[in-house]
């Protein structure tokens, strides 16, 4: 009989078994018509079952009658015992779920490819660049001088693509009077074409739209923009928006999947990269990051030798406009820094590089906490196999193979991980957005695509089937080697079976204490960071961020300021740049003559009078600031820089020069450190400089716009908005309110990734207590009953209570130890790789050993307890009798 | 009559295999024949005529069709496949040469 018989066998249950009635009907049919008795006929088929049994035709269908048969019993078996089951259903699917939202997350932001056509091509350039504190970075982004002559010359091997940053960007659709925020990214026209990308409606941009610069106001918003903010309106081409200067048509919608190149910050709006027409010969000024899509066939490390050769030639020009003082190693090094082309089939971005070590260690995390909860899911089904001996031993002796008895187990702990998984996979639903929630600011939202795909579900199987494999495999295994003889006899050693669940337990408070001990490091990370000195006070400190359309004359300044001022309930206003801790910066190179100084550069911001008042910065010496007093030239410095350029001297009256640049500024008051861009950094130098700097009276801000900093008299000062905007579209038209935040939300950004693992790590130590509490109990429960009799023997010969409780729990309890030691060494072993993470502990504090090591006490305790009263309250008499 | 004999271990194989060999028959029929052809002294076990009928189809050296038996009723025949054929060959010489060791050694006695 062929294979596929057999197969198809499996689906004509009924045919075969007529098939094989018939056959014996006619069998005795022909026996009746030779003149045989019926039951003289009937012997020669023996028992009918066992005939259909062991008929070969039939064997699968046999296997499979069992397979339903075990189904049902194993459903019977878990309903029985409801609580056992459901402990066990749940504390998997918080740690199956939890591990599908990582999942989830971490496929979403760092592998899945961008949708193009072959992404494996995809590089960015990069260079390999030394920070002002002399740790090893990454430069990603470049300027459109460089990028011209690379994509010349690197021409044959791939074709360069420029892709700027998505900024939150300020546009205006015909017709609206409301501005509203858009992710805006400047695009080569020719990548459309390189991608082999398709428009679902119009027409995507091409070569011909990247001519000449200022010139091809078009754009291509991306589908799911089009759908979220136009509900997919197919008569979208046409329309006309604002941005900056600029008026848009929308020529087209980019094909669906498409969303840019930045994973977490997915593109609204693509338009030509030439029409940031002032970044297009700007020297110096770096804004947008160099794609190379390689041409097939082409060999990344002649590409990467051909942009290292372009890259020198191009830095070692710019080092001949640096400063004299400048020595030629510091020319040479800038001249020479190393470029890699780094694969990036899954883009690039910020958000990847932020959050692609926290992610990481959530994983493992969720690893630890998975395999605690199959642990404590093995300990649980091999106590219920112990339990079931005497019925599992029944079955072997009335016939049953070892092999139906594994299948039993095994089909029990299927049932059980397909629960815990499908309860899992909803929970995970929840939680991937809620994580992507706690790690975005309001004002840029983290957007990932959280759908479920393909590899989602192969994920989801595989961890179905290693779950089932780790916690079902060693139960299975042990309900098989079941011996009849001595478990139907009344007991087998006790000693032999509790082997194996104590080293799960070892191994469960390795974990558990390494998952608590990581987690008292980030929570104790976030508790400092988030107490840190700020050296300004944030409290009703709220930033307008005003959008001005060109350059506009300080006087229209002034009198914003002046009208935000006198609205009722502004305490204190300012004009600034930009606000501090908003990770933007500026910073130019000075050095005052005569001083040689570290080689970093300090922070520049422009302020108004009022300020340092407004922020709560103090003056440290000195008599009070006039308005006068910030004339263009003059600087405020605080500690730090009076520290590193002027080396101990007064710098009060005293000037810097802005390399590059003939300008000089004349210190004129010290001002207190205080935070300007970052918080984990210490307090860099920072010089204050007028808002107003230019002679000529015009306000000139890259930024094209500035911010107003204003201290509130009550406390919620986002209740002011609604006045302030009025008030400041009365006073100006070419002015509004961009943006409106308060100063604290900067800072707590700041914190943010720092307040996931605090928070994602207390959570996953709490449920690794808890389970592996669950664990120990069952354990501790376990080893009671089993040696209930020995114990109430014990009992009865009038053992004290001490003793039987050091008997019942001491082999455990080392375990226990061992483990968790185990796993403090591990987590302090590790502590090293987590560095980047932390922030003003250090793993060997006291504290981060001590906490932990009292948690897992306490759950100890509390596990502990009810099974050790359960052993000192066995009534022998009662007990003895029972057997 | 004496009790019927035990078959060793794969010789209901070969009596099925070498019945069959001459015409096609059913089940009854080949019980019946092997009976006969015994004078009584092998009697199929009970139980194991249809499972040793079904294992040799599924191995390939039997095939099966539905026909009228000589008592006009409906039965399932069993027939020798060329396979079947080769391995009937092959067991026979095989138990020849087990019977003649055995009887050699008997008659030494």
């Amino acid at each position: 009989m062929s294979l596929w018989t057999k197969f198809a066998n499996l689906f004509r249950k009924g045919q075969i078994q007529r098939d094989l009635d018939d056959e014996l009907a006619s069998h005795i049919e022909e026996a009746l018509a030779n003149g045989r008795t019926d039951a003289e006929a009937r012997r020669s088929f023996g028992n009918h079952t066992n005939l259909r049994e062991s008929s070969q035709d039939l064997k699968l269908l046999t296997a499979l009658d069992n397979l339903k048969s075990d189904f049902t019993f194993s459903l019977r078996q878990l309903w029985k015992n409801k609580v056992a089951s459901a402990a066990a259903i749940l504390s998997l699917a918080l740690a199956t779920g939890a591990a599908q939202a990582s999942f989830r997350l971490i496929d979403a932001l760092l592998f899945r490819p961008i949708q193009i056509d072959s992404p494996e091509r995809l590089h960015l350039f990069t260079l390999h660049v030394t920070n002002q504190d002399g740790s090893p970075g990454i430069n990603d982004s470049c300027e459109y001088p460089f990028f011209r002559i690379l994509s010349k010359a690197i021409e044959n091997e791939a074709q360069a693509l420029a892709i700027s940053y998505p900024g939150r960007a300020d546009i205006t659709y015909a017709g609206t009077p409301e501005m509203e925020k858009a992710f805006f990214v400047y695009i080569s026209g020719d990548a459309f074409p390189a991608f082999h990308l398709q428009a679902a409606l119009g027409r995507l941009l091409t070569q011909n739209d990247n001519r000449s610069p200022g010139a091809h106001p078009v754009a291509v918003i991306s589908h799911s923009y089009w759908q979220r903010r136009f509900a997919a309106d197919p008569g979208i081409l046409g329309k006309k928006f604002r941005h900056a200067e600029n008026i848009y048509e929308i020529v087209g919608v980019a094909p669906q999947g498409f969303n840019g190149m930045d994973p977490g910050s997915p593109t609204d709006i693509f338009v030509p990269i030439v029409m940031n027409a002032r970044g297009i010969d700007a020297r110096g000024w770096t804004w947008f990051r160099t794609w190379l899509f390689l041409k097939p066939g082409a060999s990344l490390q002649r590409a990467q030798q051909v942009a290292q050769a372009v890259s020198n030639a191009y830095r070692e020009e710019q080092t001949k406009g640096f400063p004299a003082h400048f020595s030629s190693e510091m020319r040479t090094k800038y001249a020479r820094q190393p470029v890699e082309l780094v694969a990036a089939a899954a883009g690039y971005s910020s958000t990847q590089q932020r959050y692609r070590e926290p992610l990481w260690i959530l994983a493992i995390l969720v690893a630890l906490v998975l395999l605690i909860a199959c642990a404590n899911v093995a300990n649980l089904m091999t106590a219920q196999t112990a339990a079931r001996a005497r019925e599992l031993a029944l079955r072997v002796s009335i016939g049953a193979g070892r092999a139906r008895l594994l299948q039993l187990v095994l089909i029990e702990s299927s049932l059980v991980a397909l629960a815990a998984i499908l309860l899992g996979a909803s929970f995970a639903t929840w939680a991937a957005p809620y994580v992507l929630g706690r790690i975005s600011p309001s004002f840029n939202p983290v957007q990932l695509d959280l759908h479920t795909d393909y590899r989602f579900i192969a994920f989801t199987i595989l961890l179905t089937l290693g779950i089932t494999a780790i916690f079902g495999i060693l139960p299975a295994i042990r309900a098989s080697s079941v011996k009849p003889a001595s478990v139907l006899k009344g007991g087998d050693s006790p000693h032999s079976k509790r082997r194996l669940m104590r080293a799960l337990i070892a191994v469960q408070a390795g974990f558990c204490m390494l998952v608590n001990f990581n987690a008292g490091l980030f929570l104790a990370s976030f508790d400092r960071l988030s107490h840190h000195p700020l050296g300004f006070k944030p409290e009703r400190v709220v930033v307008l961020h005003i959008s001005a359309q060109g350059n506009l004359p300080a006087t229209d300044w002034d009198l914003l300021l002046n009208r935000v001022r006198s609205t009722p309930g502004v305490e204190s206003a300012a004009l600034a740049t930009m606000p501090l801790i908003a990770s933007d910066s500026w910073g130019q190179d000075v050095h005052v003559p005569g001083i040689k100084h570290p080689d970093r550069s300090p922070s520049f911001l422009g302020v108004s009078p009022g300020w340092l008042e407004t922020m709560g910065i103090p003056l440290l010496r000195g008599s009070d600031l006039r308005t006068t007093d910030m004339h263009p030239g003059a600087a405020i410095v605080n500690e730090a820089f009076a520290r590193y350029y002027f080396k101990g001297i007064d710098p009060v009256g005293k000037t810097f020069e802005i390399d590059g640049s003939k300008q000089t500024r004349k210190t004129i008051r010290i001002a207190a450190d205080a935070h300007y861009q970052r918080l984990r950094e210490p307090m860099p130098p920072t010089a204050y400089v007028p808002f107003h700097s230019s002679q000529d009276g015009v306000v000139r801000n890259p930024r094209q716009g500035g911010t107003i900093i204003l201290r509130s008299s009550v406390p919620n000062a986002l209740a002011l908005f609604p006045t302030l905007r009025a008030t400041i579209a009365q006073t100006n038209s070419r002015m509004f309110i961009a943006n409106l935040l308060p100063q604290s939300e900067f800072i707590e950004i700041q914190s943010m990734r720092e307040r996931l693992l605090a928070e994602l790590g207390a959570f996953f130590a709490a449920v690794a207590l808890i389970l592996t509490a669950i664990g120990l109990y069952g354990v501790l429960d376990y080893g009671v009953y089993q040696r209930r009799r020995e114990l109430g023997i014990r009992r009865a010969l009038g053992a004290p209570a001490v003793h039987l409780t050091w008997r019942v729990s001491a082999q455990i309890l080392a375990m226990l130890a061992i483990g968790a030691m185990a796993g403090l060494a591990i987590g302090i072993a590790g502590a090293k790789l987590l560095e980047s993470l932390l922030f003003g502990v250090k793993p060997s504090d006291w504290q981060m050993l001590a906490i932990p090591l009292a948690a897992i006490a306490c759950a100890t305790l509390l596990a502990a307890v009810p099974p050790i009263l359960r052993a000192l309250h066995i009534d022998p008499a009662k007990m003895l009798r029972a057997e | 009559m004496p009790n019927p004999l035990e078959l060793p271990q794969g010789v209901l194989d070969l009596l099925l295999l070498k019945t069959l060999a001459l015409e096609p028959l059913h089940g009854w029929a080949i019980s019946q024949r092997i009976q006969t052809r015994t004078t009584g002294d092998v009697q199929v076990q009970q139980g194991s005529l249809y499972p040793a009928l079904h294992r040799l189809e599924r191995k390939g050296w039997l095939k099966t069709e539905w026909a009228i038996s000589e008592n006009n009723r409906r039965a399932k025949y069993y027939s020798l496949t060329p396979a079947g054929r080769k391995q009937l060959r092959a067991e026979e010489a095989e138990w020849l040469r087990l019977a003649l060791a055995v009887s050699q050694v008997l008659g030494e006695v």
